[in-house]
């Protein structure tokens, strides 16, 4: 993702510049300090989250990621803004947190599409033709500007390869044919690729089936797949890291944040579309 | 004889109540009202379990380093299964959590730990839902909290997500992160078992190695140790893929021979292929060719053949590709995710790239393959986490293993490119300035 035209370079509430952004540091002046509560506005729910969050750890600065996952998904990505209000419940200083927020993957200090595809370009799926896959996921994304693709290190699912991550579900195995209908699904806002998705995959191991007999082995051909967790896609997205659920602001709110993208981020996720040939 | 995977497919086993009328928790109730901490321990230590996480240490002896006494002590999990071709606790997690969060408690109870921790990576967001479920079930349940079914043992466990970092997996990077800071893993000694997560003396242990606490204490240690071969005893969930028709998890016996999993099980190449080297555990595994193929598959016996068992994660490469893209993906990886404190990794993973895409373009000459195999050597041992090591060791082993085929290629894509002949090269040693591998044009 390039940052293209002129922006506004983004700044830290005092006017120091967001490190990572088009330009280097700006050596003149003095590093951001911790931000006044008082005077940081703070969305109530990101509050409460990031609140919550702190109280399970005996040092608060344990929930730093947890605390810049929810920012992430109220904003769409870690923005100056966000950090700064993250600092500001926190107390700590925003250019700690920034320091934090670069080094993980599924954090950008850089403003990013709503929808993340990460497309798994690891060893065993290139082995089966992940590289192809990649390129055409991002040539079906292309002018897209809700869609983001991205190659991403091994996700942990070599047995679907080649694989992808759409907003954190994983589908595979995919053919090039997928990439096109995987974009389609986004656009419509419904299950993407769902005879694809891993939550339905039986165990590869032969011998586990035969020894399902105590409790009735579930019926192979009524269910070719079976979400043996029973969490219907509409059960978690609420905590999914990345922009798919917008934490509730109040009009106020709004105004006293006028970030860009804080309008377009209302919830459009496929919601209560939820497979139910499951059982 | 599955334990892991004893009919993991059943419905809603990732509930409460599907597990309990398994009989789930059962073992956690003789460990705490039948046994004393050491009488648990004893047992961990009998059943020879050696991690499932990659360093294949004794589970059972890392708990007994744990100091005794009043202190904050605490048991992580690790959950950030993010070594290349390794897939096994994402399955675990997903459709049996209640099995690893027993596993933690009767271990803190081994441990006498009061707080554990899951680190799991940010990308599963899926299995963190239901580990989340679960122990909010198991929390209900009485099962975690103060005073677990009446005894004295108390425990609090909190899920906590990452956010994509494969450094994070190395236990002491992992600690990092979970205190809230960028995953560079730390200098050791100190172990973590000394002093670790807020510096406290801090139990790691994997997912996999975790989740079979329960079988042994159900058991019996010495019964458990009865599976498998003497220094690699039980079983253990292997991840196959790659080239292979059913690439999955398996859960087997150590000991068994590998082509058993790799044939037998994954179905071996497509027709007409046949496998042409394979990892054994991970992509950080030195590579093994087909003529290993008939080696039993543990501990010892992958690190008498050169290799690691690491993971339990083949990957299988068959003919069809050339060892020079295997490698240029590893070594790729392993400079993106090299955290950069330590010199050797930092510029041994980008310099070891840059070789690699210079046989490619058709710019090497067959002299880089030796200074490709002295950038190995010179980052093994010489960094304060494993992770440079970890592309040392199978990229040098490719170099060994395949040199032939790799200066065939470095031929060829000379002759692609239209390069210079390689008399016109000045040999390394030459006293010149231009003395290096690089054609003269």
């Amino acid at each position: 993702m390039s940052a293209t035209g002129r922006r506004p370079v983004p700044r830290f509430g005092h006017g120091s510049r967001v490190p990572g952004w088009d330009e280097a540091v700006d050596l003149t002046k003095d590093p951001a300090t911790v931000p006044d509560p008082a005077t940081t506005p703070v969305p109530p729910g990101l509050r409460e989250t990031i609140e919550a969050a702190m109280a399970k750890y005996p040092d608060r600065r344990s929930a730093a990621i947890p605390a810049l996952h929810a920012a992430q998904e109220v904003y769409g990505w870690c923005s100056p803004q966000a950090i700064d209000e993250v600092a500001a419940v926190m107390q700590l200083t925003p250019a700690y947190l920034t320091s934090v927020a670069t080094f993980y993957d599924m954090f950008s200090t850089v403003p990013k599409p709503r929808n993340d595809v990460y497309v798994c370009t690891n060893i065993s799926c290139s082995l089966l033709g992940a590289d192809e896959f990649f390129a055409a996921m991002v040539a079906a994304a292309e002018g897209d500007p809700d869609v983001s693709v991205r190659s991403f290190e091994c996700l942990g699912a070599c047995d679907i390869a080649p694989m992808a991550s759409v907003n954190g579900e994983y589908v595979g195995p995919l053919d090039l044919d997928d990439a096109p209908r995987i974009v389609e699904d986004l656009r419509a806002g419904r299950a993407v690729l769902e005879h694809k998705q891993l939550r339905y995959r039986r165990c590869a191991d032969p011998e586990v089936a035969e020894e399902e007999t105590d409790f009735g082995p579930p019926d192979r051909d009524a269910t070719e797949m079976t979400d043996t967790a029973g969490l219907g896609p509409e059960g978690d997205t609420e905590d999914r890291p990345g922009p798919t659920a917008a934490i509730e602001m109040t009009d106020d709110q709004l105004a006293e944040h006028p970030e860009p993208d804080a309008h377009t981020d209302q919830d459009k996720h496929p919601a209560g579309e939820g497979p139910e040939e499951a059982e | 004889m599955k334990i892991l995977f004893d009919r993991i497919d059943e419905p809603g086993l990732n509930t409460l109540a599907v597990y309990e009328r398994r009989g789930g928790y059962e073992a956690l109730r003789k460990a705490l009202l039948e046994m004393t901490p050491e009488e648990v321990l004893s047992n961990l230590m009998d059943s020879g379990i050696r991690g499932r996480g990659g360093a294949g240490f004794q589970m059972g002896r890392k708990i007994s380093f744990l100091p005794h006494g009043d202190m904050d002590k605490y048991l992580v999990c690790n959950a950030d299964e993010s070594e290349p071709g390794t897939f096994k606790d994402r399955e675990l997690m997903q459709k049996s959590p209640h099995m690893l969060i027993e596993g933690i408690i009767i271990a803190a109870y081994a441990g006498e730990i009061s707080r554990s921790f899951i680190y799991i990576r940010g990308e599963y967001d899926h299995q963190a839902d239901i580990l989340e479920a679960a122990i909010a079930e198991a929390q209900e349940a009485g099962y975690l909290g103060e005073r677990i079914l009446g005894s004295d043992h108390s425990l609090s466990l909190v899920l906590h997500r990452g956010a994509g970092a494969y450094i994070c997996g190395e236990e002491t990077g992992l600690l990092d992160s979970l205190e809230g800071k960028r995953g560079n893993p730390r200098l050791k000694p100190p172990f973590p078992a000394i002093e670790g997560l807020y510096h406290g003396p801090t139990l790691i242990n994997n997912v996999e190695t975790l989740s079979t606490v329960p079988a042994i204490i159900r058991m019996g240690g010495t019964k458990y140790a009865e599976l498998g071969v003497q220094t690699s005893t039980g079983t253990k969930l292997v991840s196959v893929s790659g080239d292979v028709q059913k690439p999955g998890n398996y859960e087997i016996e150590l000991g068994i021979p590998s082509r058993e999993i790799i044939y037998g099980l994954a179905g071996g190449p497509q027709e007409g292929h046949e496998v042409k080297f394979w990892f054994p555990g991970g992509s950080s595994s030195p590579v093994l060719t087909k003529d290993d193929l008939d080696l039993p598959y543990d501990f010892d016996s992958m690190a008498k053949a050169g290799s690691m068992l690491g993971s339990g994660a083949i990957i299988v490469v068959d003919d069809t590709h050339t060892v020079l893209e295997v490698a240029l993906k590893v070594a790729k990886f392993y400079a993106h995710e090299s955290c950069g404190k330590c010199v050797p990794c930092r510029e041994g993973t980008n310099w070891t790239v840059k070789m690699l895409e210079r046989i490619q373009s058709g710019e090497a000459t067959p002299m880089d393959l030796d200074i490709m195999a002295s950038v190995q050597e010179q980052i093994i041992g010489n960094c304060l986490c494993v992770l440079g090591d970890a592309m040392a060791m199978p990229i040098g082993s490719m170099v060994e293993k395949f040199r032939s085929e790799l200066e065939d290629e470095i031929e060829a894509a000379r002759e692609r490119a239209g390069g210079a002949e390689l008399d016109d090269v000045i040999p390394i040693g030459v006293a010149d300035e231009h003395a290096g591998p690089y054609p003269v044009h």
